[in-house]
C-alpha cells in the first residue's frame, strides 16, 4: 500500500497562479505540496517572451519567461513549498483524498485545502482538412520556437487577433519565420492594439472580419483559403483569397480546464464572458466545495497578471483557513482584491467583469 | 480604425504629438499608446515627471512635452514598444528617430536600413547613427535612425536586408 502524502495545501497546477499561491500561503507558514504536470514548473510563462504589462506589483516591464524564473526561485528558496515535477492530478475524492500519477507511481494525498489552478486548453476550431500536418495550436508553436528552438515552417497564417494570436505573430516574426496575415473573425481586433501596431508595422496584414474556408495540402498544408465576413458573420462571395503557407496557426481562444472541479462536485456554470464552464465562487475564490479554491484561467480566462494575483488572494485564503497569519491575512487580501479590481477597471477589463458578476449573482453562490 | 487594421491613424497620431515649436527645441517622446489597458511602467520610468502618473492603471499616459527631455527610458521600457524619440533638431534637413527593436541580427552603426511607417510601408534606406542596448534584463535595442525632417514622424520600423517592394 502506498503511503498517503499529508499536507495543509495542495496546489494543482504550477503556472504563474499556482506558484503565486504557493509561495503566498508559504509565506504565511502553511506546508504546502504543487503538483506540476510538465518537468518545471512555470506553465505558460515560460513560453512567453515579451514584456508584460500591468504594474510593478505584476512584475510589468519584465518578460513572461522572467517572471517565471522569479516565481519557481521564490518557491525554492521557501522551505515551505515543495514541487513534484511530471505528476498529474488524477481525481478529488469524496473524502478530500486527491489522487495523482508520477513518474509511474499513482499517488495518494490528503490536503486540508485544495487550490486548483490548472490554466486553460486551447479551442479548436472546424474547418475542412483542419487535421492536416501543418496546423498547429499557437500553443504548440511557442513550444516548438521557444522552448526546443524550432520553427514550425517557412510561412504562416495566424488566426486569431486575441492577444495570443498577435503575440505569437510576433514570436515568430522575431524567430525569422514569414507571417502571411492575422486573420480574425470579430470587426475588431482582440488583443491589444499595441501588439497589433508593432506587427502590423513589420509589414504583417491584419484582417478583421476575415474566416478562413479551407485548408489545402497533398501531405502537409500546402495553404489556406481565406474570405471575408458581412456584419452577420456570413461569408461575402467573391472575397476568397488563396494564401500560400506550409503552417496555419490557431489562436482562436481558451477553455478553462474544470475537469476536476467537475469531479470535485464544484457548482459550475456556463459564462461565455469567462470563456467556459467555471466553478462558482466567493470573491475569496474559494468554490461551493469547502476547502477548494480557484486561481487563474480555471476561473475564467484572462491575462496572466490577473492569474498572479488569483493565485496570491487564494494562497493567502487558503492559509488563513488553517490559522495561519491571522494579523496580518485580512490586509494581503484587500491589497489583493484591490490589485484585481484595479487590473480590470478599464475597457479591457469589462468582459472579465460582466463575467464574474453574472456567476456570483445569479448562481447562488455560497460565501 | 486603428482597431480594425493595427494601424494608428493620423488623427491618432495628432492626439500624441508634440507644437512645432517643441520639436524645435530638441528631442521628444511621441507615445503612441491609444487603448486603455492596464500598463503603467512609463510613468515609473520617467525621472522628469513628463509622464503624469495615472490615477486609474488603465488611463493613457499624459505626456507633459515641455517636462519631456527626451531620454528614452520610458521607450525601452514600454511594454507595448509604443513609444518612439524624436529629435528634429538634428541638423537642418534630417531628424533621428529612436525606435525599439527586439529583432535579430541588431544592425550596426553606419548600417543602411530600409525604414517602414505605421503600416509596414517601406520609405527608403537610412542610415543608423546609433544602436542602445537594453541590456541583459531589459533586452530592448534603441536604433537611432537618420531621416528625412519630413518623415520624422512617419517612419517607425526598420527591416535589414534592402528595399523588397521596389515600384
Amino acid at each position: 500500500m502506498p503511503k498517503v502524502k499529508e499536507i495543509e495545501i495542495l496546489i494543482i497546477g504550477g503556472g504563474p497562479a499556482g506558484l503565486s499561491a504557493a509561495s503566498a500561503a508559504a509565506d504565511l507558514g502553511a506546508s504546502v505540496l504543487v503538483l506540476e504536470r510538465d518537468d518545471k514548473p512555470g506553465g505558460q510563462l515560460v513560453k512567453q517572451t515579451h514584456k508584460f504589462f500591468g504594474s510593478k506589483k505584476q512584475y510589468a516591464g519584465d518578460r513572461g519567461y522572467q517572471i517565471g524564473n522569479f516565481l519557481i526561485e521564490q518557491c525554492e528558496k521557501n522551505p515551505k513549498v515543495e514541487v513534484w515535477n511530471e505528476t498529474t492530478a488524477l481525481g478529488i475524492y469524496e473524502d478530500g483524498v486527491v489522487t495523482a500519477e508520477g513518474q509511474g507511481k499513482h499517488l495518494k494525498i490528503n490536503p486540508e485545502k485544495i487550490i486548483v489552478a490548472t490554466g486553460a486548453s486551447e479551442k479548436m476550431i472546424a474547418f475542412p482538412n483542419n487535421d492536416l500536418p501543418g496546423i498547429y495550436g499557437a500553443g504548440a508553436v511557442q513550444t516548438l520556437m521557444n522552448v526546443y528552438g524550432i520553427v514550425p515552417g517557412q510561412r504562416v497564417l495566424m488566426i486569431g487577433a486575441g492577444n495570443i494570436g498577435l503575440i505569437v505573430s510576433y514570436q515568430l516574426l522575431q524567430a525569422g519565420v514569414e507571417v502571411a496575415g492575422i486573420i480574425e473573425a470579430a470587426p475588431t481586433i482582440g488583443g491589444y492594439l499595441v501588439h497589433a501596431s508593432k506587427i502590423r508595422r513589420a509589414g504583417v496584414p491584419i484582417l478583421t472580419s476575415h474566416t478562413i474556408i479551407e485548408a489545402y495540402g497533398q501531405e502537409s498544408v500546402e495553404g489556406a483559403v481565406i474570405g471575408k465576413l458581412d456584419e452577420q458573420w456570413q461569408l461575402i462571395p467573391g472575397t476568397e483569397q488563396d494564401l500560400k503557407v506550409d503552417v496555419i496557426c490557431l489562436a482562436v481562444g481558451l477553455s478553462p480546464l474544470t475537469e476536476l472541479c467537475f469531479q470535485a462536485d464544484c457548482q459550475m456554470k456556463y459564462v461565455p464572458e469567462l470563456s467556459g464552464h467555471v466553478p462558482l465562487r466567493n470573491k475569496y475564490l474559494e468554490t461551493t466545495r469547502l476547502g477548494l479554491y480557484v486561481a487563474g484561467d480555471v476561473s475564467g480566462v484572462e491575462e496572466a497578471s490577473s492569474a498572479m494575483v488569483e493565485g496570491r488572494l487564494a494562497g493567502i485564503c487558503a492559509a488563513y483557513s488553517l490559522g495561519y497569519g491571522n494579523d496580518v491575512a485580512p490586509k494581503l487580501q484587500a491589497e489583493a482584491l484591490a490589485e484585481l479590481s484595479e487590473l480590470r477597471a478599464g475597457p479591457a477589463g469589462q468582459k472579465t467583469l460582466k463575467g464574474i458578476i453574472k456567476l456570483m449573482d445569479k448562481g447562488g453562490a455560497a460565501c | 480604425m486603428l482597431n480594425k487594421t493595427g494601424i494608428p491613424t493620423a488623427e491618432d497620431v495628432k492626439t500624441v504629438s508634440p507644437s512645432e515649436e517643441r520639436f524645435n527645441k530638441g528631442p521628444v517622446a511621441i507615445i503612441e499608446c491609444f487603448q486603455e489597458i492596464p500598463c503603467n511602467p512609463c510613468t515609473e520610468a520617467c525621472k522628469q515627471g513628463a509622464i503624469q502618473p495615472m490615477e486609474d492603471i488603465n488611463n493613457l499616459p499624459k505626456l507633459d512635452f515641455n517636462q519631456c527631455n527626451g531620454c528614452g527610458v520610458c521607450l525601452s521600457r514600454c511594454p507595448g514598444l509604443a513609444i518612439f524619440i524624436v529629435d528634429a533638431t538634428y541638423s537642418a534637413t534630417e531628424a533621428i528617430v529612436r525606435i525599439p527593436f527586439e529583432y535579430a541580427p541588431v544592425p550596426q552603426v553606419g548600417e543602411k536600413v530600409v525604414g517602414l511607417n505605421r503600416a509596414g510601408e517601406e520609405l527608403g534606406t537610412f542610415n543608423v547613427h546609433k544602436v542602445q542596448s537594453g541590456g541583459q534584463k531589459n533586452k530592448t535595442y534603441t536604433i537611432w535612425l537618420v531621416v528625412p525632417k519630413d518623415l520624422a514622424m512617419d517612419v517607425r520600423g526598420i527591416r535589414l536586408g534592402g528595399i523588397r517592394h521596389a515600384n
